[in-house]
């Protein structure tokens, strides 16, 4: 994917973020306009434009960091960063890695949990039926969640409104989102 | 005529009105949408978030599926499954060993030329040409066109609109009788995916976009995402809390306001389901 593997081999998370997703941090001048931007850069730990200090630094602790911070979950993909970056970076991709690399390193933040858990509720919902099945995916996300009461007069509501469906939908070729899954999953 | 369609997860479920409304649109304008057989959730934000192979394969079996059955247009109603379809098929012709990658896992092929349309292109192309003859009760309301952010953005792979001030609802909107106004948050984000792992955050957000609405004089917020208006309508109690305000503004989605100007009813285009009341007729 990379085609700038001459110099010295790195083995920082910013050389990762190149290689994966070809976004190269070095390129960013800290000018602040993605933190500026961003709409949940006030509750991150670290806005964008930190990230991407940080990575540059290439600086073990600072992965470290990154890979454990808050603010990689709570990034909603809004891609506002990205649109009025000067330097074209593609933050939303790298945030989709830092996550997955995260999870896969076991250092998701603790604060990410419920986002965390509705995230995964939401993909056993579609692995088992094909399609979102979203009484199932509050119900699954609350047990996870231990958050029971939260939102305890919305469902009523959307039921009364015809907005719930009681049982799933299930679509036919589930085998195939199955097999889907299997193959996908690492 | 028959278009293809992608209706997703949510129109099926909490956008129901959302659905009703495209497909009442369609029935006047003589459009039979056909629903890509089998389809299956494009993913949204989970699957991209946690696993990027996956985030790229359950859309592509939608795609490959609208192929297979030679639906070579589709019409994509919900704003954040557009684009997943839309990243999608443009990083699979970016990268062609992904693409291959991808079909090897959906064992299908996949070629990749389908024509991909959110609702306001929909409505731009067969709409707006017979749009003039139609319309009975001109939409007299002054409006703030939210586009939020997945119309929009990312603007090199939509090539859709003015990313930071978006007009092409806004030209539908003055089409049926409406005044469009000047409006500062047309494209900010509402919290997306957050709404329920967390609310404070949505009604945060949302709760901003609101205001600066009735601030300026709207009658109603137009939208064209399920997640928008499940953020700004049905989370009305949480942001209202939040903000310790007392915001009556309705969320319209601008099949429905095409609608109500062609004549349908309030209940035809689905306004019984909304949760703030909309005293729009
Ligand atoms: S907008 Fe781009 S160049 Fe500016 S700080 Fe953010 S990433 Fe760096
Ligand atoms: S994509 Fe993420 S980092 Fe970029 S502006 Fe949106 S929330 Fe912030």
């Amino acid at each position: 994917m990379s085609h700038s593997d001459h110099h010295i081999e790195r083995n920082s998370l910013a050389a990762k973020v190149e290689k994966e997703v070809e976004v190269k941090a070095q390129k960013c001048y800290q000018c602040g306009k993605c933190s500026a931007g961003c709409p949940v850069a006030e509750d991150m730990d670290f806005p964008p434009s930190m990230v991407l200090r940080m990575l540059q630094t290439e600086l073990p602790a600072n992965d470290e960091k990154i890979l454990k911070s808050h603010s990689i979950w709570l990034c909603v993909t809004c891609e506002m960063c990205l649109s009025r970056c000067p330097m074209e970076i593609d933050i939303p991709s790298m945030m989709d890695f830092l996550r997955q690399k995260s999870r896969s390193e076991g250092k998701e933040n603790p604060k990410a949990k419920n986002i965390i858990a509705f995230h995964k509720s939401f993909l056993k919902s579609i692995k088992n039926t094909g399609r979102l099945y979203e009484l199932g995916l509050i119900l699954d996300y609350k047990r996870q969640s231990l958050n029971m009461t939260q939102d305890m007069a919305l469902g009523p509501k959307m039921l009364s409104r015809g907005k719930l469906h009681i049982f799933p939908e299930k679509i036919k070729d589930r085998a195939h989102i199955a097999k889907i899954f299997k193959k996908t999953s690492k | 005529m028959k278009i293809g369609i992608y209706p997703g997860c949510s129109l099926e479920g909490s956008a129901r009105d959302y659905n009703q409304s495209v497909f009442e649109l369609a029935k006047a304008f003589d459009i039979e949408p056909v629903q890509i057989p089998d389809w299956n959730c494009c993913g949204a934000t989970a699957a991209h978030n946690l696993n990027k192979e996956l985030s790229l394969a359950l859309p592509a079996r939608i795609l490959a599926l609208a192929e297979k059955h030679g639906l070579d247009e589709i019409l994509v109603p919900c704003a954040a499954c557009y684009s997943r379809l839309m990243v999608t098929q443009h990083e699979l012709q970016k990268h062609p060993e992904l693409k291959n990658r991808i079909c090897e896992v959906l064992e299908m092929d996949y070629k990749g030329n389908s024509k991909i349309i959110n609702v306001i292109e929909w409505i731009d192309k067969y709409i707006i040409p017979k749009l003039e003859e139609k319309v009975k009760k001109p939409f007299n309301y002054k409006v703030a066109n939210y586009y939020g952010c997945l119309l929009v953005r990312p603007n090199k792979v939509l090539n859709y609109d003015r990313v930071e001030d978006p007009q092409t609802m806004d030209i539908v909107m003055n089409k049926i009788g409406a005044t469009s106004i000047d409006f500062a948050y047309k494209t900010e984000c509402c919290g997306a995916g957050l709404s329920i792992s967390r609310t404070d955050i949505v009604s945060k957000l949302s709760g901003k976009i609101i205001e600066d609405a009735e601030h300026r004089g709207a009658d109603a917020i137009i939208v064209a995402c399920p997640m928008c208006h499940s953020n700004l309508d049905m989370r009305r109690a949480d942001i209202n809390k939040y903000w310790d305000k007392d915001f009556k503004i309705p969320v319209i989605f601008v099949t429905q306001a095409i609608g109500l100007a062609i004549g349908l009813t309030p209940e035809q285009v689905g306004f019984n389901r909304h949760f703030v009341d909309v005293k729009i007729s």
